[in-house]
């Protein structure tokens, strides 16, 4: 009998674990691939027939059954660009606080990162109900009797969406933009700061301009969260239905996520507007795929000319 | 430790004592250093050489939990003074680490980047420094052909010559290394020993470094680190002859280390 240790062949049941092992784990990757495939293609196969150019430039008509969706993109779009202005600089200075200024073990850092946790962990439709109190009737309301206005600012709006939907995403951003602050190597700084650089001239010239891509990760994981949120804008100024696009801060406006609620849901006629539910469905994927896209481009464009000239 | 001299010392420090939380990494350093000399400190890793370097532009304080006493004197002034500012201290006292780390800028962008902390200077006036300080380093004729490409392109040795360059930009009168070679090949120490054998002229030069060799060939004063004490500290000539303590000896003869 030979029992050389360590030459003797698997015996067949542990090769069988293993090859049900593999199975399994393959048998799941292609279930995910296969879900997602299966999903985008149903939508593209139902939705993009009914993707006309009337479809996308026109208004909805006779409550929502007829006619297009052109208010709803413009709306959506202006929404998460809006959105992204107003979150993106707080997140990123506080991811700059977090990794440059902060010291780990004081309780300000530990309570600026219990409340980022927690904004993460919060679900969106309490972000609606808290945009609705916060930023529609206390700082709206604020505004109009501050300045003796009529109801301008104190209703649902434009203005109060976008900034909901900022605080909803920033712990997004901040992570996003903490972790590029990090991976920047601990020597580039310190060599910064032998030449006698002041904290803020190393922040400012060595660690700003690394941050850049990961500001614009940040923005691109906001705007993907952010364009598909319905529950935090259904209370604070997304409208069912308006013909004319918005014309300000204050206005109410359309909004892609929602009129997909409005039409499946709260339609007189549901199985009339299936057809407009689909293509809504495609346009609003196509969207959130263009804006991400654009600053996919952006950060790639930015690498490269750092590329050259570095 | 004093040694008789006819220089007056560039730096003197006092019991100077660094901790890292509770590890005590420097004990009671005194010693001369003399100005436009090079002064070489050796020991084996974890002795504490490199924590004394980073003590002379303050550069431990970025360590978290890092704690100093003593005193490090520059011309007769405490750095470590409540009233002295980091800036400045570092402006005076500049530095070479044992990882080159060009800035992810341009040849003439690395060399310009402490001129322009100051404020704006004319391009004529930039462009000269630039050049003075490439020329300096031993680099300008490698690279006068492009100095806007990246400096990462650079080899190792010419970004550590570059990283040399940099630091004298800005015309500090001190020039800390820690272990500038470390990481290069032969030749590329070669470069770098000869142009610290130049450049003492001008500045006054602290070396760390592992090789001992290095040390007896570039240097005028050794002081030998163990355990984080300076152990002895002497003319490099006479340690390395006649070393007066047991562990420099067995230290310098390859004993241990």
């Amino acid at each position: 009998m030979t029992t050389q240790y360590g030459f003797q062949k698997e015996r067949s049941w542990q090769i069988l674990v293993g090859v049900a092992f593999v199975s399994i784990t393959l048998l799941m990757a292609l279930c995910v691939v296969g879900l997602s495939v299966g999903m985008l293609g149903h939508f593209a196969l139902e939705g993009l027939p009914h993707v006309t150019w009337q479809f996308l430039t026109e208004t909805p008509r006779n409550n929502n059954t007829e006619g297009g969706i052109f208010p709803a993109i413009y709306g959506t779009v202006l929404l998460v660009i809006l959105m992204a202005l107003l979150g993106v600089p707080i997140g990123a200075v506080t991811a700059i606080y977090l990794a440059e200024y902060a010291r780990e073990d004081s309780s300000f850092t530990r309570w600026v990162r219990f409340g980022v946790n927690t904004l993460a962990g919060v679900p969106s439709i309490v972000f609606g109900l808290f945009g609705l109190g916060f930023f529609v009737q206390f700082i709206g309301k604020g505004i109009d009797s501050l300045f003796g206005l009529e109801l301008t600012w104190g209703k649902p709006a434009l203005i109060w969406a976008a900034a909901t939907l900022a605080v909803l995403t920033l712990p997004v951003v901040i992570v996003a933009v903490e972790e590029t602050l990090r991976s920047i190597p601990r020597e580039l700084r310190e060599a910064a700061l032998a030449l006698g650089a002041t904290r803020w001239q190393t922040i400012r010239r060595i660690v700003l301009p690394h941050a850049f891509t990961g500001i614009l990760t940040g923005s691109i994981l906001a705007v993907s969260r952010g364009a598909g949120e319905v529950a935090p804008i259904m209370f604070v100024g997304a409208a069912y239905s308006l013909p004319e696009l918005p014309k300000g801060l204050t206005s109410q406006f359309m909004e892609l996520g929602y009129h997909l609620f409005v039409l499946s849901t709260q339609s007189p006629d549901v199985e009339a507007t299936r057809p407009l539910q689909y293509a809504t469905t495609v346009v609003l994927l196509l969207t959130t795929f263009a804006l991400n896209l654009s600053a996919i481009l952006l950060r790639l464009k930015m690498r490269r000319r750092r590329l050259i000239t570095r | 430790m004093a040694l008789q001299s006819p220089l007056e010392p560039k730096i003197r420090t006092f019991e100077l004592n660094v901790y890292y939380g509770y590890k005590h990494a420097l004990q009671d350093v005194t010693v001369d250093i003399y100005p436009n000399r090079v002064t070489a400190f050796i020991g084996p890793s974890g002795c504490g050489k490199s924590t004394f370097l980073r003590a002379l532009n303050r550069m431990n304080e970025l360590i978290p939990n890092a704690r100093t006493s003593g005193r490090v004197e520059i011309d007769g002034i405490n750095i470590y003074d409540p009233g002295i500012d980091v800036v400045q201290v570092r402006r005076r006292v500049g530095m070479v680490f044992q990882q080159s780390v060009p800035f992810p800028k341009s040849i003439y962008e690395n060399v310009a980047f402490g001129l322009r902390l100051n404020g704006k200077l004319p391009k004529a006036e930039l462009d000269e420094l630039v050049e003075k300080s490439l020329r300096q380093a031993a680099l300008w004729d490698e690279v006068k052909d492009r100095l806007h490409h990246s400096a990462l392109e650079l080899s190792g040795g010419q970004q550590q010559r570059l990283c040399i360059a940099r630091a004298i930009a800005v015309n500090p009168e001190i020039l800390l290394m820690d272990e500038p070679c470390s990481a290069l090949d032969p030749i590329s120490t070669a470069k770098i020993e000869e142009l610290i054998e130049e450049l003492k002229q001008n500045y006054t030069i602290v070396l760390v470094t592992h090789n001992i060799q290095q040390a007896a060939r570039i240097s005028d004063y050794t002081g030998f680190f163990y355990l984080g004490r300076l152990v002895e500290y002497n003319r490099t000539r006479e340690l390395f002859t006649n070393p007066q303590k047991r562990e420099t000896e067995d230290y310098i003869t390859g004993r241990f280390g």
